[in-house]
């Protein structure tokens, strides 16, 4: 309500004519934009204005590292960033008090996603910090026997989707708490934490189409979950986690949190068969190609394949109009393959010619079709070029090779 | 009544693609546009009409949101010569109660 009354404020502050209109962006797939950001964040006086270059922008196909904002996440937080910027801990104004409203009904909306109760919801500033706040309790309650099961609800890096309800029986019946990071599960699978019997949840608000800096913890209440915390101060958050909750933050985790609620089916249907295809024609049109992880409980948005005879990095850089990874984004720096992909047992070799795509709300079928004509041209260059898959053209086999003499 | 109430979800319809074409970010530029066409489509059988008014408010409420998002596209515009007109757009943000 109070929101609807400021954007009507606004909008009628609004000049009644906006002057010419300006010019439509360039249509198509690669969008012309204009590139003034790189030059400085506080424009100087004394500096001539910079001329607004259109550059091309390469494709985003790399949602599992981070996601745009839903604008109807955007439109949920301005609000908070603008007018309504009062501290949620500030009891004795209007200002604190709408803040904390917002901050309510934001915890209402991220529990409702997992059903959970809204009291059993901390914000943290993202899954690492929940992660770490969840492991650090099993540092307390030292047993003799394992006393925290932690798992991936699915992997970032592969699409697996790990069987949380067995796992949640099993955890309950032997009296060990369950601790998930679901990070690249909510919103996208559908989470019950009493059905699975998750006792500890790790959320990110960024990899579901919310803000970058916030994300929040589930901890059970019914039978009580003791978590230590990590930051201490002034006991926010029920003393979990002191600090200020950043309100804009939180309605954007809120707002994504709804949205995907009711997304969560058309999502999942289109990213199915946007994926499909994907696969399908890249299998179809080249040899050799793996894809990781089990085929049958994978979350389809997430497509982790091998090509063998081609290097991995070297099919990124070729691929330079779509934004790809091979691998996690927190591990991209280093240049050994990935370790999951090492933990499935994959070869070396397959290891280091594993690319990740990634398919999310926003992904169009045209981007798709772009991106595996673009990898099937460029896998067929790479390999004409490449001399283990000449050999193996002439039907050797690589594995019989001594590569090294002495 | 029936007649009316089809035009005016039609003309919502319109509204909404109009609005959403002026997206200048190409994702969700097309994200709007598909989203709109398929949740129309996939409501047009529905007879109750609470249920009409219902998702007729929801379709309101999301262009209102659409209208809203790109409104900032002054910002990306190559002449800046509205940046007079933009600042007291932009004073009119900051409105204390």
């Amino acid at each position: 309500m109070l929101l609807r009354t400021a954007w009507r404020r606004v909008a009628a502050a609004l000049p009644a004519a906006p002057g010419p209109r300006p010019e439509a962006p360039t249509r198509g797939l690669r969008l012309r934009v204009a590139d003034h950001a790189p030059q400085s964040a506080v424009p100087s006086d004394t500096a001539i204005a910079p001329e607004m270059e259109s550059v091309l922008r390469p494709l985003y196909m790399d949602v599992q590292a981070t996601t745009p904002l839903d604008p109807r996440v955007l439109d949920a937080m301005l609000p908070y960033l603008v007018n309504y910027y009062g501290n949620p801990h500030s009891r004795t104004h209007a200002y604190g008090w709408e803040s904390e409203a917002a901050m309510e009904r934001a915890r209402q909306q991220v529990a409702s996603l997992i059903g959970a109760d809204p009291r059993e919801i901390i914000f943290t500033s993202g899954a690492t910090e929940s992660n770490n706040i969840a492991i650090k309790e099993l540092e307390d309650a030292i047993q003799p026997d394992t006393s925290l099961v932690s798992i991936m609800s699915v992997n970032n890096e592969i699409g697996v989707k790990q069987p949380i309800s067995e796992i949640g029986q099993i955890c309950s019946s032997r009296k060990v708490y369950f601790h998930t990071d679901a990070a690249q599960a909510v919103g996208k699978i559908p989470l019950d934490v009493n059905d699975m019997k998750i006792d500890l949840m790790s959320i990110s608000g960024h990899k579901i189409y919310g803000p970058k800096g916030v994300g929040a913890i589930y901890i059970r209440r019914r039978p009580r979950v003791r978590v230590e915390a990590l930051q201490s101060g002034g006991g926010q958050e029920r003393g979990m986690r002191s600090g200020t909750v950043p309100t804009p933050l939180v309605v954007g985790l809120g707002a994504a949190c709804e949205v995907a609620q009711q997304e969560m089916e058309y999502d999942h249907k289109r990213i199915s068969k946007l994926a499909e295809r994907l696969i399908q024609k890249i299998m179809k049109s080249l040899p050799d190609v793996v894809m990781n992880g089990d085929p049958v409980h994978h979350y389809p948005g997430c497509i982790n394949l091998s090509f063998a005879y081609v290097e991995g990095e070297s099919l990124l850089m070729a691929l330079k109009d779509v934004a790809l990874s091979s691998g996690s984004a927190c591990t991209s720096a280093s240049l050994e393959p990935s370790y999951v992909l090492r933990a499935i047992g994959t070869d070396e070799d397959l290891a280091h010619s594993s690319i990740r795509f990634g398919i999310g709300r926003f992904t169009t079928e045209e981007e798709v079709d772009y991106t595996v004509e673009k990898c099937i041209y460029h896998v067929k260059r790479l390999r004409e070029m490449s001399p283990l898959w000449e050999m193996v053209q002439d039907g050797i086999d690589l594995k019989s090779i001594k590569w090294s003499q002495h | 009544m029936a007649a009316s109430s089809r035009a005016r979800v039609l003309d919502l319809y319109r509204a909404m693609l109009r609005e959403s074409k002026q997206f200048s970010a190409y994702n969700y530029r097309t994200y709007a546009i598909r989203k709109i066409r398929d949740a129309f489509r996939e409501n047009k059988n529905v007879k109750d009409p609470v249920e009409i008014q219902t998702l007729v408010n929801k379709a309101k409420r999301n262009l209102e949101i659409i209208h809203r998002q790109n409104w900032p596209k002054f910002w990306f515009h190559k002449n800046l010569v509205h940046i007079r007109k933009l600042s007291s757009i932009v004073a009119s943000f900051f409105i204390l109660d």
